[in-house]
């Protein structure tokens, strides 16, 4: 893991615009469940062979590329020699998920747990994160003072890797753990804050004037227009977060050590398992994956047609 | 001549641009009595909005005084509704949330909800929107939400409607009915209106006065027609009727001879 990989998934600001946008944008509204019906169930008046193409043109693309990446893979394996190629590491991966809950003491777990604990400290570093970031990017987002006095520090704050983070961790809380979990709360709180910020910065001037001529109380001002006017943007930094958030505990955890999935990896290279740790790339992938649709579908839910 | 609601005197708006101040309006004088339909009319950019956005208190004037009911208006009030030009319903509330947003607030201290509730339907009846209570604002056409924009600003009982071009962003068809319909809902509820507008026609049709604005900048009011035309007032006759070709003649020779807009 570089360190420049983390920094430019850790620089929000940018990036958030267009997916912010892309968030309120979507076609869901507060009630009606996200469609995430393929677009040929929603045409039911082609006739089957066309379907049948469609789900087709759906299909096969992806399949090739996966096809082509296990093919490269192989032909890679073959002739470097010491890379386990895609059969000899599914076959480990089967033993490996044929009881992934076992514990063999602190050092040997199975690769769920190492999994579970990896997210439990995300979650926990995330939540503290939100505690902190959302009500600070309310707070920045409405008072230009409060702005202009966090701009600075954030500017200079924001760019620094999560992980230079680690040794104060380290000193602070005395324990490797925590100081793991704090990389990732230092990591998430950015994304929160910022987006936060913007959004409440964008809500449109005509809401809040809605709000004057009604003559709206700060309380109902701030549940009936702010907060869901906000929603979209703080889904979209939370989103950011976990995926950087994601990206770092490898990290950390290598640092770190203890139970978790860069630590594992770093284990099985140890061990010179390598089999193992191109699975742990894999396992790696598919949870920041699944985070990610999941809060994709989380965005959807909550967002509202702008007009 | 009833009694004077709105009390306009020597109002100027003077903002601060980049470019150093800009004057958009100077030297209003204008009162607006009881049950008055009130338009204001003029070019493009001459100062109607901040005109209306200062009765309605969402900003305040540079100089002079604005006046509602005899009392300085200083912020706005759920007294002064106002529909604005683009309806702005909060997207995130069905149209019945949107209309009870605003009744919640002025009754909601002295009724129980069912009454409220019976006032949000009511309101929601009167501009035949009751079918669509239950839906979201993007799930309803333009016309279709200035119409909940109406409700919304009628629900609240207001002693003063402001509307700032409410139907400038729609079809002619779909306008027509809407000033028919607003037409009627003035004629029941006997509202005060005062009401933005750059369509000579709707202005003739709708006000007892119009206000006609001369050119910005600094632009201030100059002439008013009174509209003597009975009510209810029936589109179809009136497109016969000498009167309302005179009116029209007359607003537009202000429009387009007296104030014509250098092209720009
Ligand atoms: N907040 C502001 N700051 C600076 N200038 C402003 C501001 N609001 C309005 N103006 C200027 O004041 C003038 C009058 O604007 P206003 O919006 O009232 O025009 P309008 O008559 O409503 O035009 P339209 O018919 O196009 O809506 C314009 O020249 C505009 O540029
Ligand atoms: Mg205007």
């Amino acid at each position: 893991m570089s360190a420049v990989a983390v920094l430019k998934l850790a620089t929000p600001p940018a990036k958030a615009e267009p997916a912010a946008a892309k968030a309120v944008a979507q076609p869901a509204s507060a009630e009606v469940p996200a469609p995430t019906l393929e677009p040929t169930t929603m045409a039911p008046a082609t006739q089957p062979g066309e379907r049948l193409r469609e789900v087709l043109r759906v299909v096969i693309p992806p399949l090739f590329g996966i096809a082509l990446m296990i093919g490269i893979w192989a032909l890679v394996a073959i002739k470097s020699g010491n890379i386990p190629g895609p059969d000899k590491t599914w076959a480990a991966a089967r033993v490996l998920f044929a009881d992934p809950f076992y514990r063999n003491g602190p050092n040997d777990q199975g690769i769920g747990w190492n999994v579970l604990s990896s997210l439990q400290r995300v979650g926990i570093g995330f939540g503290f994160a939100a505690l902190v970031g959302i009500p600070m990017g309310f707070l920045l987002g409405r008072f230009a003072f409060m702005n202009r006095m966090f701009e600075p520090i954030i500017s200079l704050l924001r760019p620094v890797s999560p992980l230079a983070w680690l040794p104060i961790g380290l000193l602070v809380f005395q324990k490797a753990d925590p100081a793991a979990t704090w990389t990732i709360f230092i990591c998430s709180i950015w994304p929160m804050i910022l987006n936060t910020a913007q959004g409440v910065q964008r809500v449109p001037q005509d809401y809040l004037n809605v709000a004057r001529v009604l003559g709206l109380s700060e309380a109902k001002v701030i549940t009936k227009i702010l907060f869901p006017a906000v929603l979209p943007y703080m889904l979209t930094g939370i989103r950011l977060s976990i995926g950087t958030a994601w990206l770092v505990i490898v990290a950390a955890e290598m640092l770190t050590g203890g139970v978790g999935i860069g630590f594992w990896v770093w284990d099985e290279w140890n061990n010179l398992k390598v089999e193992h740790i191109v699975i742990a790339i894999f396992v790696i992938g598919i949870v920041g994956l699944a985070l990610e649709t999941m809060l994709l579908m989380l965005a959807k839910r909550f967002s509202y047609e702008s007009r | 001549m009833n009694k004077p609601i709105v009390k306009i005197e020597n109002v100027g708006q003077t903002f601060n641009t980049k470019s150093g101040k800009f004057t958009a309006l100077r030297d209003i004088n204008l009162d607006v009595s009881e049950g008055e339909v009130v338009t204001l009319i003029g070019h493009s950019g001459c100062g109607k909005s901040t005109l209306l956005n200062l009765i309605a208190g969402l900003s305040l004037p540079s100089s002079g005084v604005l006046l509602c009911d005899g009392r300085e208006i200083a912020g706005p009030g759920p007294e002064r509704s106002v529909v604005f030009q683009n309806h702005s319903l909060l997207p995130w509330m069905t149209c019945f949330e949107n209309v009870m947003l605003g009744v919640e607030r002025v009754f909601g201290r002295k009724e129980g909800m069912p009454k409220l509730k019976a006032r949000v339907a009511a309101a929601l009846d009167m501009v035949h929107m009751d079918h669509a209570s239950g839906k979201y604002p993007h799930e309803i056409s333009g016309g279709m939400k200035q119409r909940v924009g109406i409700a919304r600003a009628f629900a609240m009982e207001p002693k003063l409607l402001l509307m700032d071009e409410p139907f400038g962003a729609l079809d002619a068809l779909t306008r027509a009915a809407l000033q028919d319909e607003l037409n009627g809902v003035m004629a029941k509820t006997g509202a005060t209106v005062v009401m933005v507008t750059h369509d000579v026609d709707e202005a003739v049709l709708l006000s007892d006065r119009i206000v006609m604005m001369t050119n910005g900048p600094a632009a201030t009011i100059g002439e008013i027609v009174d509209v003597k035309l009975e009510r209810p007032r029936d589109r179809l006759e009136l497109a016969h009727d000498t009167r309302f070709a005179d009116y029209r003649a007359a607003v537009f020779e202000f429009l387009y001879r007296k104030q014509l807009k250098k092209a720009a």
